[in-house]
């Protein structure tokens, strides 16, 4: 592409409208600012939504934009994908709109492994309708529809991802720009379904849910940034490590006799390690980055060259011979 | 002896003394073909149609498959049925009674005993009348003995044995030859009614390219069944249905299922753009699905989503990328797609949602017809949410009826619904192949220019939107369910923005009266006494209905819908010259109600909820009576 592009062309003319202090914010901000990298112009790129305040992202992108009906944009998005694999086709969803309602639309494009890329918003409730509990939220939540606290045992967007076999799966922060900004890079780069879940701050009805992986003063001690071939090790010193206990993964102190030799290594193409570490719950550090991603056929791709190879074999559909197919007689 | 009673009234008109039996003509025969799911009733009954069709008679055929798979052997769940109508005439439904019966055992007797006209024939396996089977079938002694039969001519063949003995000396274990006794019966129907085997030895020959020793059974049995209708007792004579008046042309049976399917690759065709299916399996539609399947050479896009929601929503994303986009279910499936049509039909995007009614409510009878979808297709979802509606007639008229549907979809940027069902989509008739060159012409053209494009911008006499596709260059924009301003569609709250929306949106849909033709009154346009108003596949039975007490000088006369919605502009004052406006439907009543809301006409309705197809008589005699007062 000839031209060079730069943040503006992805920027829409229409007021932002979430709350003040939300994370969509930053959210927007990354993907307006690192789109430009990928070198596709807007009008090849299409920005797919659900329902939610989430879903509300592509009114606010200067590309082609549909924010359709609650939990259904996977399915939608495979349609174009499908009939139109030269897009560049993302889909915006949230935790309620994606593991909710749309649950099942959600595994099916990821086992399919559908060449679109999904961001879901996981702000651990329903914003939209002002602050129910929602799948992600944790056993115990007080909101206007759990009084007594939720009973609910919570999805874990990750694990739901690598249950399907989702070919990329990664996690990133709303406000961690220059980290969520390769984690849109990676996620373009793959080829097949990418899984993005983005920690997003609900600032009116879940307030700092994520504050200890963003507070500036805690988040180095529980944040565990993943990187391929690199030992597990986080810690504001750099001095803690994830190493195996047997069967079972342990943070560690480092130290003259632990070294980062006894550190598990990160390996994005495992995918009993990627689970494991979907798994992981304070005490063990959150991990954020690319926990899995490996390289499958699209399915987008193999049902076009279905029909390359159908129409190798059979020629271009004739119209006139298909009518005509089968037994036929004349009547005089 | 075996003379099918509707002929049996009418005489023998013509005796050819040149074969050793007499050979007499007849004007129609309706037969059923019935057995066990494994007795290969459906290939003998379409073997059988190919035959008549061959000689030129006019036919319309119904498969009635038990809703179990695989129900156990010799039971009444597991009875699959074949019933075919043939005549010299113009023939407007698979039959109403019988007047053969082809019984394979007592199971197949027993649930189809009741349909038979009084004095027809029914030809039975009768080594198959053992005393397990017997019982099984719930008899609690042999029908063929028992004098129950009595008012029927039953003519007892040991096909059975026949069969094993014609495949003698070729080796075939026990089962495989008793798989073949469904050709002993062709071949003795075909002797029956003077068809030639010929064309079901060349289909035999491309059935079993690869099993020889099958072949070999299956053309001996075949021919087997012939020569022992020659030769024997049994038949004292064999019969003739002479070709009918059809117009002339090439010709293909087609069951209603496949009409669709070729309806939308015509349209795709002809629109130049692929086709795109999104669709979740459901009983009678997913041939359609299966059909669609096979032609991806055109090009054709099937998805097997893995529900009915992303059905219709991957097809919402196809027609946002350009593609003639589509999606086919059955009532249940109807239901879950209401949302995402209501969204289709607000960002106004082109796609067809074709639903083959199955009798409800809930899971219902899913191998059974029914028209209890009509009001969910007009009303079936949130909001004010007008959708084009369009109901195939016969199997033929599902092709028609889906290019119609793309074309009112792509012209008005709008989703359509297409009704058949369940007796339409497996029933088959005589299709007249229509000249590719000469079917109307879909007109897709995409918005390019970016000179003050506006996304909801109308044409001034359609009120159609641009299509504009992802990929154009400086047409970026927005589309969504939210209420969205006038030409931008930008989001807004304007409650007056809103109401013109609505209402645009609305006029968009009604307006396409213009383009239905003028009603064709079959019968009186000037008025009568009588008219009766259908829509959908109750268009046979009623037009035969019609016909018959027309032709006893009844002022009765026939108006069929084919839109829905918009219904033709000429409805209400066709309807207001008749002294009485009769709504048949297999419903509650639901056309009824549409015509009496917006008419003020004080129709009233004749139903059927039985899962079953009107018969000409029920029709015939609710006629009848209505006249008498
Ligand atoms: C069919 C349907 N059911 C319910 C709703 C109401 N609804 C809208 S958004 C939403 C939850 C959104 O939660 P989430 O996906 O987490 O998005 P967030 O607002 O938190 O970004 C609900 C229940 C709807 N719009 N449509
Ligand atoms: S309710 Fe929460 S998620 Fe929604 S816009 Fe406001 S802050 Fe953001
Ligand atoms: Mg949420």
């Amino acid at each position: 592409m000839a031209t060079v592009l730069n943040r503006k062309d992805f920027v829409s003319n229409q007021e932002v409208r979430w709350c003040p202090g939300c994370g969509d914010y930053a959210i927007l901000a990354a993907v307006q600012k690192t789109m430009p990298e990928f070198g596709v112009a807007p009008e090849n790129t299409v920005f797919i939504s659900g329902i939610g305040c989430s879903s509300r992202f592509p009114y606010y992108m200067n590309t082609y934009g549909f924010h359709t009906i609650h939990g259904r944009a996977p399915a939608i998005a495979t349609g174009l994908k499908i009939s139109r694999p030269d897009l560049d086709v993302w889909v915006v969803t949230g935790d309620g709109d994606g593991l909710s309602i749309g649950g099942n639309h959600l595994i099916h494009v990821l086992r399919r492994n559908v060449d679109i890329k999904i961001l879901l918003f996981n702000n651990r409730i329903y914003g939209l309708t002002k602050g129910q509990y929602s799948p992600t939220s944790e056993v115990g939540k007080i909101t206007k529809s759990t009084p007594a606290g939720s009973i609910d045992f919570p999805f874990n967007p990750i694990t739901v991802a690598l249950g399907t076999h989702g070919t990329f799966v990664a996690r990133s922060i709303d406000i961690e720009q220059k980290h969520l900004g390769e984690m849109l890079k990676r996620a373009h780069e793959h080829r097949g379904t990418s899984f993005i879940e983005i920690l997003q701050n609900c600032s009116i009805f879940n307030e700092g849910a994520f504050n200890d992986v963003t507070d500036k003063a805690l988040k180095a001690d529980h944040q565990l940034v993943l990187e391929h071939g690199k030992p597990l090790i986080f810690g504001k010193n750099r001095d803690k490590g994830i190493r195996m206990n047997g069967m079972r993964p342990e943070a560690v102190q480092l130290s003259a006799t632990v070294t980062e030799k006894d550190l598990v290594v990160h390996d994005e193409t495992n995918l009993s390690l990627a689970f494991m570490l979907g798994h992981f719950e304070p005490p063990l550090p959150t991990p954020v980055g690319v926990f899995y991603a490996v390289s499958r056929p699209t399915y987008d791709g193999a049902v076009n060259q279905q029909l390359v190879d159908a129409k190798a074999k059979q020629g271009a559909g004739d119209l006139r011979a298909l009518l005509g197919k089968g037994d036929t007689w004349t009547v005089n | 002896m075996a003379v099918p009673p509707e002929a049996a009234g009418q005489a023998a008109e013509s005796h050819e003394s040149v074969a050793p039996k007499p050979h007499l003509k007849r004007d129609q025969v309706v037969i059923r073909f019935a057995g066990d799911s494994g007795d290969g009733m459906q290939l003998t009954g379409m073997q059988f149609t190919s035959e008549s069709a061959l000689a030129g008679n006019d036919i319309a055929t119904l498969p009635d498959y038990p809703a179990e798979i695989r129900a156990p052997q010799g039971t009444l769940a597991g009875v699959s049925g074949f019933q075919l109508n043939f005549s010299s005439n113009e023939v407007f439904t698979p039959g109403d009674e019988p007047n053969v019966l082809v019984a394979m055992n007592p199971a197949a007797l027993r649930t189809n005993l009741e349909d038979l006209q009084p004095n027809a024939v029914i030809i039975v396996d009768c080594e198959a009348f053992n005393e397990s089977n017997i019982k099984r079938a719930g008899y609690t002694s042999n029908p063929l003995t028992d004098h129950s039969l009595d008012k029927f001519q039953v003519i007892e063949v040991d096909v059975t044995k026949l069969t094993s003995l014609a495949v003698h000396g070729l080796g075939l274990n026990n089962r495989a030859a008793f798989r073949c006794r469904n050709m002993f019966v062709l071949g003795m129907l075909s002797w029956l009614f003077q068809r030639p085997i010929d064309a079901t030895i060349i289909s035999l020959k491309n059935r079993f390219k690869k099993v020889p020793e099958l072949l070999e059974a299956n053309i001996r049995v075949l021919t087997a069944g012939y020569n022992y209708g020659e030769t024997t007792e049994m038949f004292a004579s064999s019969y003739e249905v002479p070709a009918a008046h059809i117009a002339p042309g090439l010709y293909r049976n087609i069951t209603g299922n496949s009409a669709t399917a070729l309806g939308f690759v015509a349209a795709a065709v002809k629109a130049g753009r692929p086709l795109f299916l999104g669709s979740y399996p459901i009983t009678p539609a997913s041939d359609i699905l299966h059909d669609l399947a096979g032609y991806k050479n055109f090009p054709v896009y099937t998805f097997q989503a893995e529900d009915e929601i992303a059905g219709v929503c991957s097809a919402i994303g196809a027609a946002f990328g350009g593609a003639i986009a589509i999606t086919t279910t059955s009532g249940p499936g109807m239901n879950l797609k209401g949302e995402a049509i209501g969204l289709a039909m607000k960002v106004e995007l082109p796609i067809v949602i074709t639903d083959v009614q199955r009798a409800g409510p809930s899971t219902g009878m899913p191998t059974k017809p029914e028209q209890a979808d009509l009001m969910q297709a007009m009303y079936g979802r949130h909001g004010e949410s007008p959708v084009p509606i369009i109901a195939a007639s016969t199997p033929a008229d599902c092709f028609d009826c889906a290019f119609e549907a793309v074309r009112i979809a792509v012209k008005y940027m709008t989703p359509v619904i297409l009704l058949t069902d369940g007796q339409l989509a497996n029933g088959a008739e005589p299709w007249l192949l229509p000249d590719p060159d000469k079917l109307a012409p879909i007109k897709v053209e995409f918005a390019t220019n970016p000179e003050g494009f506006l996304p909801y911008a109308r044409d001034p006499e359609t009120l159609s939107r641009p299509w504009a596709v992802p990929g154009t260059k400086g047409l970026e924009h927005r589309i969504g369910g939210l209420s969205g301003e006038n030409l931008t569609g930008n989001v807004s709250h304007s409650p007056a923005n809103n109401e013109l929306m609505v209402r645009t949106r609305a006029r968009k849909v009604e307006g396409i009266k213009r383009e239905i033709p003028p009603i064709e009154v079959f019968g009186d346009a000037s008025g009568g006494d009588l008219v009766v108003l259908g829509w959908g596949s109750t268009f046979g039975p009623i037009r035969e209905a019609v016909k018959r007490v027309r032709a006893k000088g009844k002022k009765v006369s026939h108006v069929h819908l084919r839109y829905l919605n918009p219904m033709p502009g000429d409805l209400s004052e066709t309807l207001k010259r008749f002294k009485q406006v009769m709504v048949a439907e297999m419903n509650m009543g639901q056309l009824l109600k549409l015509v009496r809301a917006e008419y003020l006409i004080d129709a009233f309705g004749f139903n059927k909820i039985q899962g079953r197809p009107f018969k000409v008589s029920e029709i015939e005699n609710r006629i009848n009576r209505v006249l008498e007062g």
